[in-house]
Formats: structure tokens, sequence, C-alpha cells
């Protein structure tokens, strides 16, 4: 039993990297996750994964599958869909939400038909889902650098974008760093699924996001508290998802979303803030 | 004797939204010090006007300028049924401490001494045990009382307050304004929006009656008389769509 748990790592090196990789990602996506949660903008995480894809897709037609290539484009796509979102929204009468299903839409069109153009079905199934199992020296090292960047602006934005959700007008009162701070934090969504779309690809790379944090929130009522488990519950997932992977021969990141997809279901269940479980039978009033 | 200083000066200001008024042409002072209600209508303009003093909303025409103590730190500004997400997983004690961002700013700690003024801010409105206590789990009256401690803490010369007692209770009510009282006593210049006039007569010594103009401004004895609240409740609410650009002052 504990041969299985241990050995795959230990004795195969592609392992060890994707270990590596699952852990940075989620080092860097679980807290991310929980502020797109807490403000509300779980879609908007979502529509930016795949706004992503047309910038990787030409970094792709002019350098082949090259990481510092499909970066670049990658991080210019989303951030320039986030801003058109934001400003068709803020200057016409479609609200955000509406704006970013239509960018998203097309991105995700447009990226699948410029990588068609060149490449192979292999190469589209990479882009899509990524290639968790192949992640080089060059991938790691972007990945943990994301991941530290983003845990370190994290603690020094940490006051005003608590503040921006909780109480926006209070923030306009006191300081103008509620509209840099949004921005900076759009960018750090953009950073961190650019670094995801690395290992899982367009469609999934979201997934590590989303759903620790949405499964840490059946557990915490506390933000510091929501942070950390997302992350726990992350990297459990992704080191449950590669040993599926390995050992009943599942696509490896399609099987690390899945274990983060039981973890929301357990926790949606069982979880002590609003678990299914606790409404269903939340047990004798109190006597005050 | 010299005359009073002025916190709040208004030069010919007009407020609105797209290019309709809804504070139109108002001008005069509040001085430093003071404490004034400002009555009226709904519609008239009171939250607008607040909103420009904070500086969120741009006047359209004329201009807005704070003077003395009141240019260097910001207003504390209490807005009507603040946008507070209560989902938020915060604490009330944090929610209170954010009164301290003009202190501790961005990125400054929060000191034993601070910790101490944040117990006594919670004592000061009856919350002390609260601390620890979710902001989602606060009634109405209880999220007013945690508002007001934050105000507290933010220790400005100039606080507004948007209609702070609508909904709340006649006990709740009451010990607010007895911390608006002491901030009176404190000479800090506090400018509060309401609709119960029995308050306003009872506690503060100005009011300017506005409805979308200003109707009186002045002693509230003055400003309260029947035919100024009549005026008052005459003004349409209605917008003109065939309003023409307004000319006043130009010539």
């Amino acid at each position: 039993m504990i041969e299985a748990l241990f050995s795959p790592f230990a004795e195969f090196e592609f392992m060890q990297r994707a270990l590596v990789g699952v852990i940075a990602i989620a080092l860097g996506g679980g807290p991310v996750g929980v502020f797109l949660m807490l403000r509300r903008m779980s879609l908007t995480g979502d529509a930016m994964a795949h706004a992503i894809l047309p910038g990787a897709a030409v970094g792709y037609l002019l350098a082949g599958l090259s990481l510092p290539a499909m970066t670049v484009g990658g991080l210019v796509a989303g951030v320039v869909v986030a801003m058109a979102a934001g400003l068709v929204s803020r200057l016409t009468a479609l609200k955000e939400d509406a704006s970013l299903a239509a960018f998203y839409l097309l991105s995700l069109a447009l990226g699948v038909t410029i990588v068609s153009l060149r490449g192979s079905n292999v190469d589209l199934l990479h882009v899509l889902f990524g290639t968790v199992l192949a992640l080089d020296d060059n991938t790691l090292l972007l990945l943990g650098g994301i991941s530290t960047l983003t845990v370190l602006a994290l603690a020094v934005l940490y006051r005003p974008l608590v503040l921006e959700c909780v109480d926006p007008t209070f923030l306009r009162s006191v300081s103008r760093a509620g509209t840099p701070t949004h921005l900076i934090f759009l960018g750090l969504v953009v950073m961190n699924l650019v670094g995801g779309f690395h290992a899982l690809g367009t469609l999934l790379a979201v997934g590590m996001m989303m759903l620790p944090a949405a499964a840490s929130r059946f557990w915490a009522s506390d933000i510091t508290l929501m942070m950390i488990l997302s992350v726990v519950i992350g990297i459990a997932s992704g080191i449950c998802g590669l040993l599926l992977s390995f050992h009943l021969e599942l696509p490896a990141g399609p099987a690390i979303i899945l274990a983060a997809g039981v973890a929301y279901v357990i926790s949606l269940m069982l979880g002590r803030e609003g678990g299914l479980l606790w409404l269903a039978w939340p047990g004798r009033h109190l006597e005050a | 004797m010299t005359a009073p200083a002025t916190a709040i000066r208004f030069d010919e200001v007009t407020l609105g939204y797209g290019r309709r008024p809804a504070v139109h042409h108002l001008d005069g002072e509040i001085p430093a010090a003071s404490l004034t209600a400002v009555v009226g209508p709904n519609g008239a303009g009171k939250s607008t006007l607040l909103k420009g003093i904070v500086g969120t909303l741009k006047p359209l025409d004329g201009r807005i300028r704070l003077t003395g103590a009141a240019s260097r730190t910001p207003i504390a500004y209490l807005p009507q049924a603040a946008e507070i997400d209560r989902s938020f997983p915060l604490s009330i004690y944090d929610l209170v401490a954010m009164g301290l961002w003009s202190r501790s700013g961005l990125f400054g700690g929060i000191t034993r001494k601070d910790n101490t003024r944040i117990e006594e801010a919670l004592a000061a409105v009856g919350l002390t045990g609260f601390e620890r206590r979710p902001i989602s789990t606060l009634s109405g009256g209880q999220m007013q009382r945690a508002l007001f401690a934050r105000l507290l803490l933010q220790n400005s010369p100039v606080i507004l307050l948007d209609e702070p007692f609508t909904a709340i209770d006649a006990k709740t009510t009451a010990d607010l304004l007895e911390l608006v009282q002491r901030w009176h006593d404190e000479s800090r210049t506090v400018v509060a929006v309401l609709h119960d006039l029995d308050v306003v007569k009872r506690v503060f010594p100005q009011t300017l009656l506005i409805a979308r103009e200003p109707v009186a401004w002045g002693e509230t004895q003055e400003v309260l008389k029947p035919e100024n609240l009549l005026k008052a409740r005459r003004m349409v609410e209605a917008h003109d769509p065939h309003a023409a650009a307004c000319h006043r002052n130009v010539a």
C-alpha cells in the first residue's frame, strides 16, 4: 500500500517533476482562487483561462511548442481580454459577465483554429489539456516563479484586496489603492492561468484555482484559514490525481482535476460551514 | 472674537448625474466644529451632496473646498446603507480595525496601542465581546454600531453620516447620538443627513434644508419653520425631459 503511494515518485523522474509542478500551481492558484470566489469573479477566471488560448496559439504558430513564446502570447492575450471585457462593460449597456462570455467563446474558437492551422491533433490536445507529465526545467522554474510572485504580491496587497471586496465605498473614501489593486490582482490571475495552462491546458487550468477554493469555503469562516486550506486541498488533489493516473493509466491532467472535484463534492456534502449534511440535520436548536 | 473657521466651502456648486442637477447652485459654508443636519424630501440631493464633499462625485459646476484640518486628513464617511458584503468571511474586529487605515495605510502593522484603541471603540458602541464574531452574524443595528466604532477610530476632523439612523431602534439611535454629541464636543465638524425632525431639533444646532435647490440654511429653529418645509415639499421629483441648459451665473 505505502509502496504504491511512494514508489512512483521515488522511481520516476517525470513523476517528481509533475509533483513539483502541481505543488507550485496549488500554492499560487489556491489563494488567487479564494479571492476570485470572494469577489464573485469565479466565472471571470474561467473566461480568462480560455482567453489566453489564442495568444498561446499565436506563440505556437510562430515558434512551435516553445515555452517563452506561448507564455508571452498567453499573458498578452489574457490581459487584453480582461481589459477589453472591463471596458465594454463600463462603456456599453452589456454587463461584464455577458461581455466575458462573448470574448471567451471568440478566443476559444480562434485559438483552436490557429493551433489546427499548423499542428497535429496531438499538439491540439497538448494545448487544450496540458502535459503535466512532461514538464521540463524551464517550465518548472516558470511555475515556481509564478507561485512565489503570487504569494508575495498577495501578502503585500492583502489589506486593500480584502477591503475592496467587503466595503469598496469605504476604501474609496480613505485611499486610491482600489483600482491599481484590482488591476494587479487581474494580472496575478492571468499569470497563474498561464502557469496552469502549461501543466493542465487551457480547459482545465482554472480547475486548480476554483475547485480547491470552493471546497475550502465549506470548512472555514476565516479568510486566512480558507487560503491555507485551499493550498492543502490543491496539493492533495495533485498528489491523488498523479497517483491515480500512474496506477490506472488515466490522463494526468483530468485525473488531478477529478481529484479536486471529489474534494469539492465531499466538502459540499460534509463541510462544517454550510455543507448539505449540516443543513439537512442541523440538530436541535440551542438555548441561547 | 473672530469669525469661526470654515471647514467646507461651497462655491455655486452643482452636483448631478449626466447633465441632470441633483444639487443645484449651492453656495455657502459649513463652519469648522459645527454640527449640521441636512434634511429634505427623498430625491432632494442630500446623499449626492455628501458624495460631493467626500469627492467620489465631481461637481458639474462650481467647486467644493475643504479648508484647515479638513483638507489634510481624509473625511470619515458613513454612506447610506453601506454596500458591505456581509457574506465575506471577516470578523467584526477586522472590520472595525479598518478605521485605522489612515495611520496604518496599506502595509503598516497594528500595534498593541492600536489594539487598545480598537477595544475602546468597540466598548464605546457597546459591542464588547463581539470581536471574533463574523460580520455575517450581525443584525442591522449591530452593524451600524460596528460602523460607528470604525468612524471613531478614523479620528477624522470631519465626519459625514448619510441617514445613520434609518431602520435603527430607539435604544441604538440614542446610543449613537451620544457619540455624535461627543464628536461635537471634541470640536469635530459633523454633517448628518436625517429624516427625523425631532432628533434634528433636539441635537443639531445647524440645519440645511434642501430640495434640489437649497431652501434654507442656518439655525435649526429658523430653518425648520412650516413655510420652509412646505416649500421643500413642493419640489418636483420628475425630470423635465425638455430642460434647457442652465445659464444662471453665466452672464
